[in-house]
């Protein structure tokens, strides 16, 4: 009894936290860019405006939820609960932690130790995929019809490479469990290193699966206005911009699971077991910092050159990487 | 196992709860000021032209469909990888030929042309 009720204390922790998370990375999403475009950003609700992702949600509450009379009205609601239930979902195989003693209890800093652990990962983010052309489909409007294709075609096409690049991994971890492939990264040094350009490649995809500059073509504000959300309002676009910060997040936390150590610290500090967290946590925060960087920094890639990249430049790289990988580990 | 599995399942339900109630929300709280423009789908301000449900490019169709067969043969590098340290140079030469029947696919596929979008 007292155990179900840690495990349902943890999960409504870890639930409730990474809502704060997406929620404060728009806040810092909107700090960067400001000050890396000579703007101060939000400053004006509550110090530094820390309090605006919150008056940002009060508000969107209270608009007015616009359905158009086109649209097909069953599935154009499925489509953002499909789209955020799949980002939210993913955080469940993740592992922030290792085990630490709270009032005698050992709990592990993770909700669920599954042994597919990267195969569901990419089951959900294969679902997502499914929100996006709904919404694009059912709104009954040609941009977004437009952006859902686009969108789905982008997201496709960065899968394979996403999913292959982690195959160098899984073959020295010898595990698809994330925390076992951390604990193998304890044994063997992290995996960024001997896995460099799976590094790359990974981390490219996931620019991409995120839909985020350089990889936005689907909400190309220019030509298609917003994309596939340009008829949703009120929470329902909300939910689609939650899904979006929330995929950086996860995505932020599978790279540093998989190749930066997940919540291991550098060798030379030790540090007992609840430090897990902290290193986690910081590496998270300099990726998904990365993330934003990014979007200040480069301009948006062409419709073909996007997906000459991904077909003709990732996927072979990716082949490479795993040949080359399986002919190192053989000697 | 199954205790995990259980514990994805809460996940589940305390997610599915959030976005029904928020979705719930938003259509409840808010002013409802309906007009014949607000209801129109979006093109810029102009009456929207036709319907949206056109056809489209062959493109994405075929982009699609060659993703289904590549990720199918990634779907087999998996299990291979996990277990790759026990197979041995048996495992190498084993992949080492499927990845070439799939590379040869790929090629036909290139050279056909399915990855220009001109």
């Amino acid at each position: 009894m007292v155990d179900l009720l840690f495990i349902l204390v943890k999960i409504v922790v870890v639930f409730v936290a990474l809502l704060l998370s997406v929620a404060y990375l728009t806040w810092l999403e909107r700090k960067v860019l400001g000050h890396m475009q000579s703007r101060l950003g939000p400053h004006r609700v509550g110090i530094n405006g820390l309090l605006q992702p919150i008056a940002d949600g009060i508000k969107l509450f209270f608009k007015e939820d616009v359905i158009v009379t086109a649209a097909d009205k069953v599935v154009y609601h499925l489509a953002p609960f499909i789209i955020v239930s799949t980002a939210l979902l993913t955080i469940a195989v993740i592992p922030f932690g290792d085990a630490i003693k709270i009032f005698g209890h050992n709990i592990l800093l993770r909700i669920a130790d599954v042994n597919i652990g990267l195969l569901y990962i990419f089951a959900l983010s294969s679902l997502g995929v499914y929100g996006i052309v709904l919404a694009g489909w059912s709104s009954n409007n040609k941009y977004a019809l437009m952006g859902g294709l686009r969108s789905a075609a982008q997201m496709v096409s960065y899968e394979l490479p996403l999913g292959l690049s982690t195959i160098g991994v899984l073959m020295q971890a010898e595990s698809l469990s994330l925390s076992k492939i951390v604990q193998a990264q304890a044994a063997q040094g992290w995996f960024f290193l001997p896995q460099f350009i799976g590094f790359l490649i990974f981390f490219i995809c996931a620019v991409a699966e995120c839909n985020r500059t350089p990889f936005d073509l689907p909400e190309a504000e220019g030509e298609l206005v917003a994309g596939f959300h340009i008829e949703y309002s009120s929470m329902k676009f909300a939910l689609f911009f939650m899904a979006e910060y929330a995929s950086v997040i996860l995505m932020s936390a599978l790279i540093v699971t998989l190749f930066f150590g997940g919540w291991l610290g550098p060798s030379f500090i030790s540090c007992p077991a609840w430090c897990g967290p902290i290193w986690f946590g910081v590496k998270v925060f300099i990726f998904s910092f990365i993330f934003i960087w990014l979007r200040a920094t480069f301009p948006r890639f062409r419709y073909d050159q996007l997906m000459k990249f991904g077909w003709k430049v990732l996927f072979p790289l990716s082949i490479i990487n795993i040949a080359v990988t399986a002919v190192v580990m053989m000697r | 196992m199954l205790k995990e599995y259980a514990q994805i399942l809460i996940l589940m339900i305390i997610v599915f709860g959030f976005a029904g109630v928020t979705l719930l929300l938003s259509s409840l709280l808010g002013q409802k000021k309906k007009s014949d423009t607000k209801l129109m789908p979006y093109e810029c301000g102009i009456d929207p032209v036709g319907t949206a449900r056109q056809r489209f490019s062959i493109k994405f169709y075929i982009t699609t469909m060659i993703f289904i067969l590549f990720d199918i043969e990634a779907l087999f590098l998996y299990p291979w990888a996990v277990i790759y340290r026990r197979l041995g140079v048996f495992g190498l030469v084993e992949m080492g030929v499927f990845i070439l029947l799939l590379l040869v696919g790929f090629i036909y596929v290139w050279k056909k042309g399915a990855f220009e979008w001109d």
